[in-house]
């Protein structure tokens, strides 16, 4: 099987729907010729034409809208926001419009988009180019959020977001594109090269939105976590010795319950761990959904480890990003109360 | 792409509906082919310097024309010549040589791993620092990221700039911001949003702050061709021509947003001038390479606004000479030397040979401010980088808590304490 970084993956997903569906477009801000700024469509305007893949004027609104009128006429859209940071002027095409566009016309019209965006910090970005703006979505009802943790998923997620009837905000942390990184900001980049998620099928496979993925298995304690945070958890739990279980939960609407209360009820403890700022962050939403499914079975407060409550500050990037050790010590947290 | 057979039932009075097409515009040249920017048509018609209270709908060709004032000569003529002194002149060639200068250095400070990141003016220089020259150094700036020479002809602190691009220790913005992000709102100069084109109609609201207090202080802001198409632009001009606000607004038109030629944002179509006259503004387009254009139309502008007359859009006609930013690499998408092919030539070097045409300048002269405006970003340059450069000497990260809010709050009182140190 091919190794391939997560650009190379999320390219291949869209090139293998360009090729399987007529109705599949790919356009966004620096999307056609050059392949975007992060090269995930590369080489795509050349092989499917200026009219499927093509650049779009400096609008996210304009993206989105536009992208809602071509799903009603019954094309799938797959749009690409540049950074996350830059989704909010297509925050009312996307609220208002593309997830209730269903429900509003009594199921007349729907808007089956695919929204792209690189979200999550790591690379001295600063506050415009590190945000983590999944809650604000996941808050909508009507749209689907999607975060993929490696290049298999990211893959196999896409297809299923793309083929999706409804809208699916997809995002994309950056600072895996190239490797899996746990948060040692100091130690060597790891590729994606050798590791087992970075092995892609290069042809069709989906992976259904709404499934998580047990990525570590353990009874000591529950970590739920998505994007970055993935191998952030995992290598705390490895440093720290805990027989955690940790949860990759790749699509946070729809949620796979069903997974994280049986690991709950196994556990009996639980840690949820995001990079998003923490008030109203999916956190709250994660710690609520399981005290209300497992209290009977918690031994322990459900901890959550965030980023702090601030923008995110470029010079303190590593202060503000919840790192290992930041996440050992919830682990710790959990374990002995 | 073709339209289904939806409403495509049969003939019309004018024949069989055809399958529908959309356009999806392509610069002339792309890597592998040389250059070539022949297409581009330089307006030939001069046109005069209207009076400032001429009726917009009397200004419609200024949008579709190009001010021009330095000719292929060097000497500068029309009634656009504005009264500039050699002194002057003088000035506005330092400053612009001087943001060249300091560009260069930390183009070199971003490659050697002291900033992460920076974003280079190369080309437009004149734009910012005639436009800086023409206001009164109190009107307040609503700049991109690419208007550093504002400051600099502004006199503002070199060594204040490259803190903020080094996120040290000395940084007012401690060391939140992306570099080159700067603020400094005793130079006139609002806070950069990376967020391309809030600061349009935020510069409108500025100005109408001013207008109700009675102030004498204009608003200027500049957004670049790419920018022209989000919302916010809109948002400005629809507010600078419903309530005749006093203000200045610029479009930097450098051919290029990232690796989007200017079609991509309408540009094909019609000019960004243009954008103007629908929403019933004066729309002028100006040689923005062109360090007496660029100045005469804004005091123009400047004039008009003053008088009561509300709001015009500028649009600078000038070229993207250098990357996009440290992180971009243009070979990918536009041929190489296509800088050099600019039929309007290089700001500096026109103001140039214009100062040698009039007898106040000399190669000689020149060579010696390079020399020494070297020096000064270089002296500059050390005393920053002894505040420390990226990820030496930052601020102290308690910091990271401040300004979040006027008054911290419990729950980031709570959250710096957890922060430790
Ligand atoms: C809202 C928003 N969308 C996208 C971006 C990413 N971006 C940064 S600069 C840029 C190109 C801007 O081009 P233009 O307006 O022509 O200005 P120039 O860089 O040429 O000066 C883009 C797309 C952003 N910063 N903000
Ligand atoms: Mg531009």
């Amino acid at each position: 099987m091919p190794s391939m970084t997560m650009i190379q993956a999320l390219n291949s997903a869209m090139d293998v729907m360009l090729e399987r569906d007529p109705n599949v477009l790919v356009f966004g801000e620096d999307v056609g010729y050059f392949g975007g700024v992060f090269r995930c469509t590369a080489g795509l305007q050349k092989k499917y034409g200026i009219n499927r893949v093509f650049d779009t004027p400096i609008a996210e609104g304009g993206i989105v809208g536009a992208a809602v009128g071509m799903g009603a006429y019954g094309l799938r859209p797959v749009v690409e926001i540049q950074f996350a940071d830059y989704i909010y002027p297509a925050m009312d095409q996307l609220t208002s419009e593309a997830a209730r566009l269903r429900y509003r016309s009594g199921g007349e019209f729907s808007a089956p988009i695919t929204v792209r965006s690189p979200c999550g910090g790591g690379i001295y970005g600063g506050q415009t180019h590190s945000q983590s703006p999944e809650a604000l979505f996941a808050h909508v009802c009507g749209l689907k959020t999607v975060m993929p943790s490696n290049p298999y998923d990211a893959k196999g997620l896409l297809i299923a977001a793309i083929e999706d009837d409804d809208p699916v905000v997809f995002f994309e942390p950056k600072r895996l594109y190239n490797g899996p990184f746990d948060g040692h900001h100091d130690r060597p980049v790891k590729p994606w090269a050798g590791h087992p998620l970075g092995e892609v099928p290069e042809g069709y496979y989906r992976i259904p939105l709404g499934q998580a993925a047990i990525l570590r298995p353990g009874s000591a304690v529950t970590v739920l976590c998505y994007g970055t945070m993935v191998h952030v958890a995992l290598a705390a739990v490895e440093e720290s010795g805990v027989d955690a279980e940790v949860i990759d939960l790749r699509t946070l609407v729809p949620l796979d319950l069903e997974t994280i209360e049986n690991s709950v009820r196994k556990t009996g403890r639980c840690v949820v761990v995001h990079e998003a700022t923490r008030t109203g962050g999916f956190g709250a939403e994660l710690s609520a959904q399981v005290q209300e499914a497992c209290f009977d079975y918690l031994e322990a407060p459900i901890e959550r480890l965030t980023g702090w409550d601030t923008p995110y500050p470029l010079a303190h990037e590593w202060h503000y990003f919840p790192g290992p050790a930041r996440v050992g010590a919830a682990l710790k947290r959990a374990l002995e109360y | 792409m073709t339209s289904s057979a939806a409403g495509g039932r049969g003939a019309t009075a004018e024949g069989e509906l055809r399958p529908l097409r959309f356009h999806v515009p392509e610069p002339k040249c792309r890597p592998g082919s040389s250059p070539d920017l022949s297409s581009i048509e330089l307006p030939t018609q001069v046109l005069p310097r209207p009076a400032i209270d001429t009726p917009r709908e009397r200004l419609h060709e200024y949008a579709y024309g190009l001010i021009r004032v330095l000719g292929d000569d060097h000497r500068a003529s029309g009634d656009w010549a504005p009264s500039l002194d050699a002194d002057q002149l003088r000035q506005g060639l330092r400053s612009m040589l001087l943001t060249r200068l300091f560009d260069q250095r930390m183009l070199r400070a971003q490659r050697t791993g002291k900033t992460s990141f920076y974003m280079q003016c190369t080309g437009e220089e004149a734009i910012a620092v005639a436009q800086a020259m023409a206001l009164e150094p109190n009107d307040m700036c609503f700049p991109s990221y690419r208007q550093q020479g504002l400051l600099v002809a502004r006199g503002w602190s070199l060594v204040d700039m490259m803190c903020q691009v080094y996120n040290n220790s000395a940084d007012r913005m401690k060391g939140r911001q992306l570099p080159v992000m700067y603020s400094a709102k005793e130079a006139g100069f609002f806070s950069i949003s990376g967020n391309l084109g809030t600061q349009a109609i935020q510069a409108v609201g500025w100005a109408m702050a001013s207008a109700y207090k009675g102030d004498t202080r204009l608003a200027a802001t500049w957004v670049g061709d790419g920018t022209t198409a989000e919302a916010d632009f809109h948002y400005a001009l629809t507010f600078a021509a419903v309530y005749r606000v006093p203000v200045l607004l610029n479009v930097v038109n450098n051919q290029w947003a990232i690796s989007s030629f200017q079609g991509i944002a309408g540009g094909e179509a019609t000019t960004f001038a243009a954008r103007a006259i629908g929403y019933g503004l004066p729309g002028l387009r100006v040689d923005g390479n062109d360090f007496l254009a660029v100045y005469a139309a804004t005091r123009w502008a400047i004039a008009r606004a003053r008088a009561g007359h509300g709001a015009t859009v500028l649009e600078l006609y000038t070229y993207r000479a250098a990357a996009h930013s440290s992180s971009d690499d243009p070979s990918g998408y536009r041929p190489d030397g296509e800088a050099a092919c600019w039929p309007l030539g290089d700001p500096v070097e026109r103001l140039k040979q214009h100062l040698i045409a009039l007898g106040e300048w000399s190669e000689e002269r020149h060579a010696a401010l390079t020399e020494e405006l070297t020096e000064e970003v270089k002296v500059a340059g050390k005393e920053a980088e002894s505040h420390g450069t990226l990820g030496r000497q930052t601020p102290d990260p308690r910091t990271m808590f401040d300004d979040v809010f006027k008054d911290l709050p419990a729950h980031l009182l709570r959250q710096r304490d957890q922060l430790g140190n």
